[in-house]
Parts: structure tokens; sequence; C-alpha cells
């Protein structure tokens, strides 16, 4: 097969974009951990930190990075139907009964965490 | 809509060919007409040399699989009028080997279904005379993955199997599910053995294309994602309890 | 018992940190990546936030975010590698770096968590 596979059809083509978003979550996580890394070091590492996540590269980046991330959500909950069957009195949960809950579990906890960091 | 539609269609015959060759032909392009019926009126009507497989007709045999513009599809299945006003093509399903035109060796699925032991499996066989009570709850349980008809359009849209040959593949594991769910079986252990493993379920990335194009609505990709949570949950067991106590 | 792998032990991990990540990652990268630097919402202190992350269970939290989060990018990372691109050749060399960095990172969080002052 062609290394470019992944371009001769649509659903190939999202596939390999929900598996390029490992990236952005690895990035992401390393994000954290420079943050917390500023946090730790006083005044000056954070004044860095800020002005380095205010460069317009770093903002792009950033950028995709969220869209990646939002869409590895998007078809992570959105799977998850596939592989966990639940059935009740022998007849199968239909899909959204699972991939619903998880949309409103990821909105809730998005709400809960966004309030935590602004109430301060 | 026009009354007729050109079909490319590949033609193959390895003791003369150096490589497969599109070739095109023109047939009438009545509403009802499935592309099986296009071919047929070919090999009757333009080139009785052109070889494919078919049987029923009917969507079940599952011998007429083939890549209709590109998409893994049953002949028998496929409306002309779907692709007015054409051209379609016509090839052979990928990643098999082909013997002749649209006709491709199987072989490789064979020996892998095998690997699935899809039979029912007993550690102590039932008298003869004993009947196995089934309840539709339990049928129910794997009922949509034994509706499979062998028919590898999965195995041509599945581009982890075009990547690894080695990969068991999609109708394969599916059809060990099916018996993994039925209730008279007892081989689980056993299908997880040959299965929990790169060439078995793990190499599956969950593409999800086989459950495109299964004409049979056995959704192969949740199958196997099943199977995983199962052999995990098999896994975490044999982890937490000690040796034998499973 | 004969073939069976590690396989399902990296895809526990994987699936954990794909559910931790689908519901987390969004909202942080969100915060801190975009609405923060560019002003669209203001951000609390420094101050603010490290005695936010301080209290033990908010560091378990952002260590459970990072070490099952970097598994499961190391995992699906390492399957994109192997088939979308091909290089099957090297994949003991994919393996160790996919796997490695996911240990590195781990480690890393944890020291950054534990060092908080
Ligand atoms: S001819 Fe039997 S499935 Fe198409």
């Amino acid at each position: 097969m062609s290394t470019y596979w992944w371009l001769a059809r649509w659903s190939y083509l999202t596939f390999i974009l929900r598996e390029a978003s490992s990236v952005f979550v690895g990035w992401t996580v390393l994000l954290t951990l420079v943050q917390i890394w500023a946090l730790t070091h006083g005044p000056s590492a954070n004044a860095a930190f800020h002005e380095w996540m205010r460069y317009p590269l770093m903002l792009g980046v950033n950028v995709i990075a969220f869209l990646f991330v939002l869409f590895h959500a998007v078809t992570w909950f959105g799977l998850t139907p596939k592989a966990m069957v639940i059935r009740v009195k022998g007849q199968r949960v239909p899909d959204w009964a699972i991939s619903g809950p998880n949309y409103a579990a990821w909105v809730l906890v998005s709400l809960g965490v966004a309030w935590v960091v602004l109430r301060g | 809509m026009a009354s007729r539609i050109t079909i490319e269609v590949t033609r193959y015959n390895p003791a003369r060919d150096p490589e497969p060759r599109m070739t095109s032909y023109e047939v009438p392009l009545h509403r009802e007409w499935v592309v099986l019926d296009a071919l047929n009126c070919i090999k009757d009507h333009l080139d009785g040399s052109l070889t494919f497989r078919w049987s029923c007709r009917m969507g079940v045999c599952g011998s007429c699989g083939m890549m209709i513009n590109g998409v893994p599809k049953l002949a028998c299945a496929t409306f002309l009028s779907d692709y007015a006003p054409g051209p379609v093509r016509v090839e052979p399903m990928r990643h098999f080997p082909i013997l002749r035109d649209l006709v491709v060796d199987t072989s490789d699925f064979l020996m892998k279904l095998a690997r699935s032991k899809p039979w029912i499996i007993r550690t102590v066989e039932k008298p003869a005379d004993e009947e196995h009570i089934q309840t539709p709850a339990q049928l129910e349980e794997y009922r949509q993955f034994s509706m499979c008809i062998n028919c590898l359009l999965c195995y041509a849209a599945c581009p982890i199997y075009g990547l690894d040959p080695q990969f068991t593949g999609p109708a394969a594991i599916a059809l060990a599910q099916r018996y993994n769910m039925d209730s008279r079986d007892e081989g689980a252990s056993e299908r997880l053995d040959s299965l929990s493993n790169r060439e078995g379920i793990w190499g599956c990335m969950f593409v999800g294309e086989c459950t495109q194009v299964c004409p049979k609505h056995v959704d192969p990709a949740g199958a196997i994602q099943q199977y995983k949570l199962t052999a995990a949950t098999e896994w975490l067991k044999a982890m937490v309890l000690p040796r034998g106590a499973k | 018992m004969s073939k069976r792998s590690n396989e399902p032990f990296l895809w526990l991990l994987f699936s954990a940190g794909g559910s931790v990540s689908a519901l987390l990652m969004p909202v942080h990268l969100f915060l801190f990546a975009i609405a923060f630097p560019l002003g669209w919402l203001d951000p609390p202190s420094d101050e603010t936030l490290l005695a936010l992350i301080r209290p033990p269970l908010v560091r378990v939290y952002l260590f459970v975010f990072c070490f099952l989060s970097l598994f499961h990018g190391a995992h699906r990372f390492r399957f994109t590698l192997y088939d979308g691109l091909q290089i099957k050749h090297l994949n003991e060399i994919i393996n160790v770096l996919c796997y490695g960095g996911a240990v590195l990172g781990t480690v890393t969080a944890a020291y950054l968590l534990w060092r908080i002052p």
C-alpha cells in the first residue's frame, strides 16, 4: 500500500487525524509540566511563561492543538458505545444512551474545571 | 436518464497478461439493474471470457464482492443507476491476490479463520439426546455477529490488513466473538490464546471502515473493540487473582 | 497461555488515558493556552494558581492527568507510526521512544508535583 493510503478516502483521513491527536495530547501534557515548573519557580519564571504563551506561533500551535484534542474528545465519546455493550432485559442499550451521558459528563467536568480555575 | 452506461472492468489473465488492465464496456442502463446484471450482460453479449464469482444474486452467498468505484461492495446489491451517468469502475477486491479478472484468492482468510476456531467448543460434550437450550435473549447476544456471509468486503476495506498481511482481520475476529458470546460455547479462553496478540485483536486500530462496508451490519469493528475489553478484563483478573483461581 | 502479550495492559492505559484526556484536555487547553494568553478571560494570579495546585488531591489529579494522557498518546502515536507511515522495521525503536517518552514525562510530572513548595 502507498504511504499516503490515508488520503484515499475521507474516512481514512478522519481516522489518521484522530490518531494524530495523540501528538497534541502529548504537547498539552508538556505545556502543563512547563506551567507547573514556572509556577513553582517564582515571578520571573512565570513572566517568561506568560510571554512565551503569547507568541503568535505559540498561539497558532495551541489553537491547532485545541482543535485536535476537541476532535479526540468528540470521537472518543462517540466510539465508546462500540466497545461497551450494555444490555437491559436482553435488549442492547442504544448507542446514544451510552455516548449521551459521556458527552454530558464532559460538559459538566469542563464547567467544573473552569469554575475552579476562574473562581480565584 | 441515459439509456446506456460505461463500465470499466479489470481484466487479468495471469497466464497471458503482465499486469491487470482496465477495459471499458457499454451496457444498457436499466433502472432495476445491479452491477452484477451488467457484468452478466458483458459476459453473455460482449465478452464471454470475463470471469467473476456470483451465485445467489440476493446478498446471501457472499461471493460477488468487488471494488465498485473504489469502495468494496456486493455487485448484486449495488444498483447501476446510483452511478449514472457513469462510468463505473469495477475492480477485484483490494488486498487479495487476483486469480483472474474479478476473482481473488481468499485462501489467506480461510487460513486465518481457523485461528478463530469458529465452531462450538465444549469441555464436556452433552449426550446426543440432550439439547442445548438457548433463550431468545442468549441468541440476541451473538446474533448480529452470526450474520456474516464471509464476503470479505471488510478485508478489502481494512487498511490494517492491507498494511500488515499477518493481521487476522475483521470477519475472522467477529466470528470468534460470535462463538465467544454463544451460551453453548466454552472455548473463549482457547480463542483468547490464539487471538490476544498483535496479529489478532491488538493489531486493530479501530479505523471502523469494516463496519461501514459490511452489507450484513455485522459491525466487526465493534466486535473487535468488545473483544479487546473482554481480553483486558481477563488480563486484569489473571493479574489480581492467584494462579489457578480463575 | 502461549502467545498472550502485554498488549492488554498497554490498551488499558490507552483507554483510561483516552477518557481522561478527552474529559479534561479541551478545557485545560482552552483556558491556559487560548483564553488567558489572548485576554478573553481574566486569568487567576500566579499566586492563586500555585495555591490551587498545592493540595495533595490536586497534585494527584494533575499527576493522573499527565500520566494517563501520556500513555494514551504514546500508544496511539506508536500505532500511527507503525501503520500510518509504515515504518515497521523501526518497531523496536518506536516502542522505546513512545513508551520511554511517556515514562520520562510521568517521572517528570511526579517530580515537579512533589517539589511544589
Ligand atoms: S451473488 Fe450472492 S451475495 Fe452477491
